[in-house]
């Protein structure tokens, strides 16, 4: 079980909430079941989210383990110049 | 992919160095191929009628008389690209914007296109092109376009990110928020609280080389472009869809590239090449002029925003708040996003709200910028931060180390931060002689601190030995600022050999896997790491090699200093086989020796800068020129220093630029009025100091050499540091970026009138 902090306006589609508790052991698994729970996620997640593991950010890595104890929090997918 | 990409924290032979780029020669003698210098056999000249209007319904486009034109061989509207979006609203936004179908919604926006045998007749045929507009009403202002009474520039969008979703459409497309803890309380333990608004106004990245490119559909469906990119692979993923192409039938190479900073990153002209090119069944070369640029490509967003931060006497921040409003041109973006989470990603906060707001209005699609959104923020918040600081009597270096951020600071976008360098570059700041030195009359110095995120992205890299032992390394990142350079360092420094013996090439979309563009300063971060692992894996054969050469077990050879060793006392009469020997050997051992890499380069640390500025102010005209400025950031490693500092000094220059006096000036009737360098100044040589820089290497834990990016970081403090400058030079807080000449004076005379 990881816990998994959402930005402001993802919080506003997985009914209002910041924090959530996810069963999941990869970035993958925890997409998967936050879009089973929270449907209106899912074009969110297609359009991109990025997740900072312990203050590293992933964009693309979807098979990254989420260690136990770490802190997962979702954050918009950047442009860059 | 099995990849350690963890620091290793070894010594380095050739990566530090600062060897001369492969592509300098070409680029000094003026042999170096750029977009427009492509050309081929029984190729046309394309050109684009684009509207004169704001804001208008297209009700017809007639075509004919144009056609008719002798030498005309093609003519395009938007019914040549029809919509293969597939509900893909951001695909959509593209097309619309590559060609406009319903209406136009900025002055420039493209209506239709020709090919003609020579630009001449193409100019011709644009004229003979009736295009019946219904003129709306317009909106260019940030501010004006979110007021409610507001032209509508898309009646199908609501803003997003509310509670609740607002009954009626909105040029404000969504709302984003971002922080912790409770801001009021905080601004209640506060002493001292200092709110303003600010606003700057939109810029051009103005890279020299103008969008361009030759595009050649043929008979068979498949298809080649020559473009001037930051992103070849990008462009033919997107040119491909948009036409309804296979993408394996584009072939997308990428020419050299005359500056792109973000505006590279996005396809304009090039799906209008390939449809003009495809009805007529020639080639068709494309290239914007200089006003095209201008009114049709992608500049940064104008802003406006609102800050407010508290503080107690001790110098510790309570409080930290700011509202941000971005244009994003006729099409949603994000951003305000960027903003609201870069503005305050420099101190450490207890209390923290940034909210974003993305405005439509009537300009050009907003495209990224260098950091895109952040040197806004940053100049708003760190004109707030300095002004606190005098409020409270400090010093405004000190004031900044007190609040700043360090690992394990929660972030005021979310995350708490691993190893950070923000306070390095305030110490070095502090301790610099630059901030020691004495000014004169009428000037001021202003220093300020930036941030920005970098990220890595998809990247495929070759590597092949040649039977000489000379390497070549095809890489599919665009070479934006020496990136060969630093590539062919890192090869060398894992093979062992000499720089010299190492020759990179950006390979084009069919020989070589799929590469992210070059963007968020990914370019040396992500492709050294592919680099290093295709590498290794040519290592891994070079030892088999050599163990068959000897018929001697693999585990028992190891590669030191570019040479296959035996190692054992077993083996001690076996000379070393260098490099070269084996690959002479190859074709009898097995053949050609390579190595390839595929992966995903995540893990890009975040990068801090601290920058210093002084400028002389002419009181009696509000001329200012920057007489001093050194940049101090964080590179992780600089495979390449000399390339690391123009990087710096690059970024420092265009937010030079940026500060005092670049900006889109827009009529009463919605038209560009400085769509050319002569009204659009950017600084040139002479208006500028020589830019000091001083390199801190704070390394990233996530790539084997701790590189970060270093591409971007430069451009977020320079805004701030200038109008700090400025501000304590003439001892009005300027507020409105560019501050221009006619700005400077009438912030005096405000102040004068009181």
């Amino acid at each position: 079980m990881v816990e998994v902090t959402l930005w402001g306006s993802l919080s506003t589609v997985a009914g209002g909430k910041a924090k959530h508790e996810i069963e999941a052991k990869d970035i993958r698994e925890l997409f998967r079941k936050l879009a089973e729970q929270y449907p209106g996620i899912e074009p969110w997640i297609d359009r991109g989210i990025a997740v900072a593991i312990d203050g590293t950010i992933y964009r693309d890595t979807w098979s990254k383990e989420l260690p136990p104890g770490a802190e997962i929090f979702l954050l918009p997918r950047l442009a860059g110049g | 992919m099995n990849f350690d990409p963890r620091f290793s924290g070894r010594k380095f032979s050739s990566v530090g160095t600062r060897p001369i780029r492969p592509d300098g020669v070409d680029k000094v003698t003026g042999r170096a191929r750029y977009g427009a210098d492509f050309n081929m056999a029984g190729q046309l000249v394309g050109r684009v009628l684009r509207s004169p209007h704001a804001h208008a319904v297209i009700k017809s486009v007639d075509t004919s008389k144009a056609e008719k034109l002798a030498g005309v061989k093609a003519v395009i509207t938007a019914k040549d690209l029809p919509d293969l979006t597939d509900g893909d609203t951001a695909m959509y936004d593209i097309l619309d914007n590559s060609m406009a179908r319903k209406k136009a919604l900025y002055d420039g926006h493209a209506v239709a296109a020709v090919a003609a045998i020579d630009a001449r007749t193409a100019r011709q045929a644009l004229k003979l092109i009736e295009v019946d507009y219904e003129v709306l009403p317009h909106v260019t202002d940030v501010d004006e376009a979110a007021q409610h009474h507001a032209p509508l520039i898309d009646d199908t969008i609501y803003t997003e990110g509310l509670e609740e979703k607002p009954a009626k459409p909105s040029n404000v497309t969504k709302r984003t928020q971002f922080g912790h803890g409770d801001v009021h309380s905080g601004f209640a333990k506060a002493d001292f609280i200092v709110e303003r608004s600010f606003k700057t106004e939109q810029t051009h990245q103005g890279y020299i080389e103008p969008h361009a490119c030759v595009a050649s559909v043929n008979a068979d469906g498949t298809a080649d472009l020559w473009v001037c990119t930051q992103g070849h692979f990008v462009y033919r993923q997107h040119c491909a869809q948009l036409l309804g192409m296979e993408a394996s039938k584009l072939r997308v190479t990428s020419s050299e590239i005359g500056g792109g900073f973000g505006g590279k990153t996005h396809v304009w002209a090039e799906p209008v090449a390939l449809a003009l090119s495809r009805k007529a069944g020639r080639p068709v070369k494309l290239v914007m002029t200089r006003d095209e640029v201008f009114r049709a490509s992608g500049p940064t967003s104008a802003t406006s925003i609102d800050v407010k931060i508290g503080a107690r006497k001790d110098g510790t921040i309570t409080a930290a708040e700011a509202t941000l409003r971005y244009s994003c041109g006729p099409y949603a973006g994000s951003w305000a996003e960027i903003g609201a989470m870069t503005a305050f990603a420099c101190y450490k906060l207890e209390n923290v709200k940034t909210v974003g707001y993305e405005v439509l209005v009537n300009r050009p699609k907003t495209a990224a910028y260098r950091a895109p959104s952040a040197p806004m923020a940053a100049f708003a918040v760190e004109s707030v931060v300095d002004e606190l600081a005098k409020e409270l009597g400090m010093d405004a270096v000190d004031f900044r180390i007190r609040n700043a951020a360090q690992e394990g600071t929660r972030s005021s976008y979310g995350p708490v931060y691993g190893p950070i360098g923000i306070g390095p570059t305030l110490e070095a700041v502090k301790n610099h002689p630059h901030m020691k030195a004495p000014l004169k009359a009428n000037q001021g110095r202003g220093m300020a601190c930036g941030f920005w995120f970098n990220f890595g992205g998809q990247t495929c890299t070759d590597l092949n030995i040649g039977m000489d032992g000379s390497v070549s390394l095809a890489v599919g990142t665009v070479d934006v600022g020496g990136s060969r350079a630093s590539l062919s360092l890192v090869a060398a420094e894992e093979l062992g050999i000499d720089y010299s013996q190492v020759k990179a090439i950006v390979a084009d979309t069919s020989s070589l896997g799929y590469n992210d563009m070059t963007d968020g300063s990914r370019g040396t971060f992500s492709s050294s790491m592919a680099t290093i692992s295709a590498a290794r894996n040519a290592i891994l054969i070079l030892r088999e090699r050599a163990a068959q050469t000897w018929d001697i077990p693999v585990d028992d050879v190891v590669w030191e200093k570019g040479h296959a060793i035996a190692k054992g006392e077993k083996y001690g009469n076996l000379s070393p086989l260098s490099l070269k020997d084996i690959a002479a050997a190859s074709g009898k051992t097995g053949g050609p020796i390579a190595g390839h890499s595929e992966l995903v380069a995540d893990g890009a640390g975040v990068s801090f800068a601290t920058h210093i500025c002084d400028v002389a102010v002419d009181p009696e005209t509000g001329s200012t020129r920057v007489i001093r400025y050194t940049v101090v950031q964080d590179a992780g490693k600089a495979v390449h220093p000399t390339y690391v500092e123009g990087q710096y000094q690059g970024g420092a220059a265009q937010g030079i630029g940026w500060a005092l006096n670049e900006e889109y000036i827009y009529g009463k009737d919605g038209r560009l009025q400085n769509a050319g360098f002569l009204d659009y100044r950017i600084p040139v040589c002479s208006d500028l100091p020589m830019i000091d820089t001083q390199i801190l290497e704070i390394p990233n834990p996530n790539h084997p050499y701790g590189v970060r990016g270093v591409g971007e970081t430069s451009i977020v403090p320079p805004l701030a540091a200038i109008a700090n400058a400025v501000s304590n030079a003439v001892g009005v807080r300027m507020t409105h970026i560019p501050m221009s000449p006619p700005r400077i004076l009438a912030a005096l005379e405000a102040e004068r009138e009181g």
